[in-house]
């Protein structure tokens, strides 16, 4: 029952990973890939209809979270304080810089919101990458179970850690590229004519970066982490995971140059997925590493009672059913490309 | 007081009390955008679709504001009160996860569908997403009341070995008798708001004779409901409400009403401020007998005092939690008066003309605000100084790890941030006032600027 939830909450993030992370890729090549008001507007109105609803992956993983494992989200959340108050603010500020944008006709205005929605997103997508990168990493536990970071100490992987350190950073920059990237297929299937080709182009550019950090992040994470492969060596079907980051990787480079946008958006959303279960599967069954492991957060010592999640398995797989028809019910409603023109909005 | 718990304290207060202003219009708004829309279906009325249209751009501005504030309440259950969370989570996770399953889920994907999809839709199915908006925002409102239902009266929980509370009866919990009253009257609160804010724009449209047709609507949509709710806001829920706190928190109770010794035959104390050092009322203006009445159906009741209580146990605030009551009462008293009589001048023919009146509704639209956040304050202080109650006190719930600096600078930030959305708040919305029902004829999209 444990073990469930576990996978249900990291199928959740790997959902809201996806979604929003497109989201969060279009606002980072906003600024220069949408040269013109009309072609910024059809950013805008790509994921106008859908960002709420894909930040409710976020809201909605996160009460999974404190539901499943009310000691996990005690402890990270006042652990990371710092940081994970930043979150909000730059998701206040992304909402706002989306939403407001268009209300009124002005230049300053709008050049404002654009610049606000723009960088309130690159930073996003680095702080969701370090916060990933914390979490493998590890964090100083005690044996009362909490911990408090730092923004920053020294950028080196000593005992008293900060939010940011050389490791972090890789993975905040990683995040960064491979989001950029995700958003510009998504821009690229939901535009044309100048915008989806310089979309196209962003990907292109990214590619080889995306493909170089992952190996990166790889080799770091086995140089600071080497227990970590210990999961594959124990189930060695774990392997799959890579197998399809690397097929999924070698099928954006060939989907994209050929136009095919929706074979290299749905390679960018596998990708994200796989590269998250990964990591969830390398650090099962703890959830939140202590710098020394006699205090690691698993999900044993985390979780909710049984009666509870089994209580919770019935209305969870009801209202996930339903969450599910939403989207798809929804995406269907705005499928094809943005026209700006057409009558149709 | 410690400062780190005091600081821990105030950036919650600030927070729920900012973001709540959101979701009351929000909440009062879907019911009235679906009464209009109802309407317009019937009598295939183009009219009160422009209406509902333009309630909905509104609809959408108070929207964002909501969701971006309320994003932070969530993790402050992780960030400010950890030692809570590991305490309750085992039970309060439970509605707070369904909120995000049932509700913001419904809500956020047909709110996108309701503004940007009418073109796309038929009109019975543009009406079903405006049905889906309402249920979802309204449940959302029964999951978090359940959540704070538990901390004021907790039931269907059992303590573990851990000494941690874990869910014994998920529907003991969920149909939490308190979570019922408390549900009726709140959400009848925020229709309340929904109800003023729509008369007055009406009236203002009306006193500034510019797009009456639309202006009519609105106040008369806007008083019927009001004064439906403002009747049910103090009989039975807000009845049922006193009642319950006398029962399950007597200390509350007498601390709400300033009664310091107890005493058979209480007097309703109707002005008077608190002297908490003498332990009396200064100046009072009271009904004798009243709160005897109220509380126990009887005149000559024995209702308990302060002073029957042990110190540590009296809410920690006194003169606030005393005045936030009587504001929240007094103003409910008003909201009826004035509705009352809007309602008669109506159903005369006379209110479209009687500018005296309509000047009132337009002036009465923060005064909804204020009520509920008074209401708010009531219940929050007066748990005090338990965070769970009888089971946790609040200095036990904050988060030990974080310091006050840390949270000072958090909270600044906060302030700082939401000075600014609420600046931009209003700015905008005053702008759809302006530009009137007609704007953007035939597009409810606000990412559609050029057809306006
Ligand atoms: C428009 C707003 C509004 C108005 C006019 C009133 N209330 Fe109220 N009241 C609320 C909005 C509200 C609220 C915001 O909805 C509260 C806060 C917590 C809650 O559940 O409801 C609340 C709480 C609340 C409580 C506190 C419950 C507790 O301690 O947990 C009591 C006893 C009452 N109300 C009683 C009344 C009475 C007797 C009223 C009669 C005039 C009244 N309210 C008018
Ligand atoms: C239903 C959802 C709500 C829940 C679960 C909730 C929960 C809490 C918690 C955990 C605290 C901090 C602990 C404490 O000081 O007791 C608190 C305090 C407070 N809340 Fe709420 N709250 C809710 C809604 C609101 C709303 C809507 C308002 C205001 C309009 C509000 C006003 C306050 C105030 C003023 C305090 C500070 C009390 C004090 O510290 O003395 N709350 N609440
Ligand atoms: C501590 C308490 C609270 C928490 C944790 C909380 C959490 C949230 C969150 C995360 C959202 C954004 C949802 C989205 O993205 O769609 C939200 C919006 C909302 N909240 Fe709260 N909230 C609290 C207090 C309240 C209260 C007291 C009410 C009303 C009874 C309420 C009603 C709503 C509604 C109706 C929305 C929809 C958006 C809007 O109204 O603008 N919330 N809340």
């Amino acid at each position: 029952m444990v073990s469930l939830w576990f996978w249900i909450v990291a199928a959740m993030v790997a959902t809201y990973v996806v979604l929003d992370g497109f989201d969060l890729g279009a606002g980072a090549i906003y600024l220069i890939a949408a040269k013109t008001n009309e072609e910024r507007r059809r950013v805008l109105r790509a994921i106008g209809p859908v960002w709420d609803g894909n930040e409710v992956w976020l809201l909605a993983a996160g009460g999974i979270l404190y539901f499943a494992f009310p000691q996990l989200y005690a402890s990270s959340f006042s652990g990371f304080y710092l940081p994970l108050t930043i979150v909000l603010w730059l998701l206040i500020l992304r909402g706002i810089g989306i939403e407001f944008r268009a209300h009124i006709e002005t230049p300053i205005w709008q050049d404002f919101f654009d610049v606000v929605f723009s960088v309130s997103s690159i930073l996003l997508a680095v702080f969701f990458g370090a916060a990933l990168g914390n979490v493998v990493r590890g964090v100083p536990l005690d044996v009362t179970g909490y911990f408090f970071e730092p923004l920053w100490t020294n950028f080196k992987l000593g005992p008293q850690t900060g939010i940011l350190d050389w490791y972090t950073v890789l993975t905040g920059v990683m995040a960064l590229v491979t989001l950029t990237a995700h958003g510009s297929y998504y821009v690229a299937l939901k535009t044309d004519a100048d915008l989806g080709r310089r979309a196209r182009g962003f990907a292109l550019l990214c590619w080889p970066l995306q493909f170089f950090l992952t190996c990166i992040s790889m080799v770091a994470t086995y140089f600071i982490r080497p227990e970590i492969m210990g999961n594959y060596e124990r189930h060695p079907i774990g392997l799959l995971i890579p197998i399809v980051v690397i097929l999924s990787l070698a099928m954006m480079l060939w989907a994209n140059p050929k136009g095919k946008e929706k074979l290299a958006f749905i390679a960018s959303s596998l990708y994200l997925a796989f590269m998250l279960v990964g990591a969830a599967f390398a650090l099962y069954p703890v959830v939140l590493p202590a710098r020394d492991h006699q205090y690691d957060l698993t999900i044993y010592n985390t979780a909710a009672s049984i009666h509870g999640l089994s209580v919770g398995l019935v209305w969870w797989t009801l209202s996930a059913m339903l969450a599910v028809g939403y989207f798809v019910f929804v995406y269907r409603m705005f499928r094809g490309k943005v026209q700006l023109g057409e009558g149709h909005y | 007081m410690d400062s780190a718990l005091f600081v821990h304290r105030l950036h919650f207060a600030f927070t729920a009390t900012f973001h709540y202003l959101f979701p009351q219009l929000t909440m009062g708004l879907a019911l009235l955008i679906v009464v209009l829309k109802t309407i317009g279906l019937r009598r295939n009325d183009p009219v009160y679709h422009e209406a509902a249209r333009f309630w909905g751009r509104i609809f959408g501005i108070n929207f964002v504001l909501g969701v971006v504030t309320g994003i932070p309440m969530e993790f402050q259950f992780g960030t400010n009160w950890s030692h809570f969370s590991r305490f309750a989570g085992g039970v309060i996770g439970q509605t707070l996860g369904m909120e995000g399953m049932f509700a913001f889920f419904l809500e956020s994907a047909f709110l996108g569908l309701f503004l940007y999809g009418e073109k796309r839709l038929s009109a019975r199915a543009h009406w079903l997403s405006a049905v889906a908006v309402f249920v979802g925002s309204w449940l959302s409102g029964y999951f978090i009341i359940a959540t704070d239902a538990f901390m004021q009266h907790p039931v269907g929980y059992f303590t573990a070995s851990d000494g941690s509370l874990q869910l014994s009866g998920f529907w003991d919990f969920v149909l939490n008798p308190w979570a019922g009253w408390q549900y009726a009257h709140n959400m009848s609160g925020a229709a309340i708001t929904g109800a003023f804010i729509m008369t007055a724009v009406g009236a203002f449209y009306l006193l500034s004779g510019k797009w009456t047709t639309h202006g009519r609507i609105f106040v008369k949509a806007g008083v019927i409901v009001g004064c439906v709710f403002s009747v049910l806001q103090i009989f039975p829920t807000g009845d049922r409400q006193g009642k319950m706190v006398s029962d399950q928190q007597p200390v509350t109770l007498a601390a709400m009403e300033g009664l310091f010794q107890g005493q058979t035959g209480a007097p309703l104390v109707i002005v008077g401020q608190p002297d908490e050092k003498e332990g009396k009322i200064d100046n009072p203006i009271e009904v004798p007998g009243m709160l005897s009445m109220l509380t126990y159906k009887r005149w000559n009741a024995n209702v308990r005092g302060l002073d029957a209580f042990p110190r540590q146990d009296w809410p920690d605030n006194i003169p606030l939690l005393y005045y936030s009551y009587h504001i929240m009462v007094g103003l409910g008293t008003f909201f009826v008066a004035v509705m009352v009589v809007s309602l008669f001048l109506l159903w005369r023919g006379k209110l479209f003309n009687a500018r005296w009146m309509l000047w009132i509704l337009m002036l009465a639209a923060p005064f909804p605000y204020i009520a509920n956040t008074a209401g708010w304050m009531t219940a929050e202080l007066g748990r005090q100084p338990w965070l769970v109650y009888g089971l946790m006190r609040t200095e036990a719930g904050y988060s030990t790890m974080v310091s006050a600096g840390n949270g000072m600078f958090t909270l600044l930030g906060f302030m700082g941030i939401y000075m600014v959305l609420g600046i931009l708040g209003l700015f905008l919305i005053r702008r759809e006032i302006e530009n009137g029902p007609l704007a953007g004829t035939g597009f409810a999209s606000n990412l559609h600027p050029e057809v306006k």
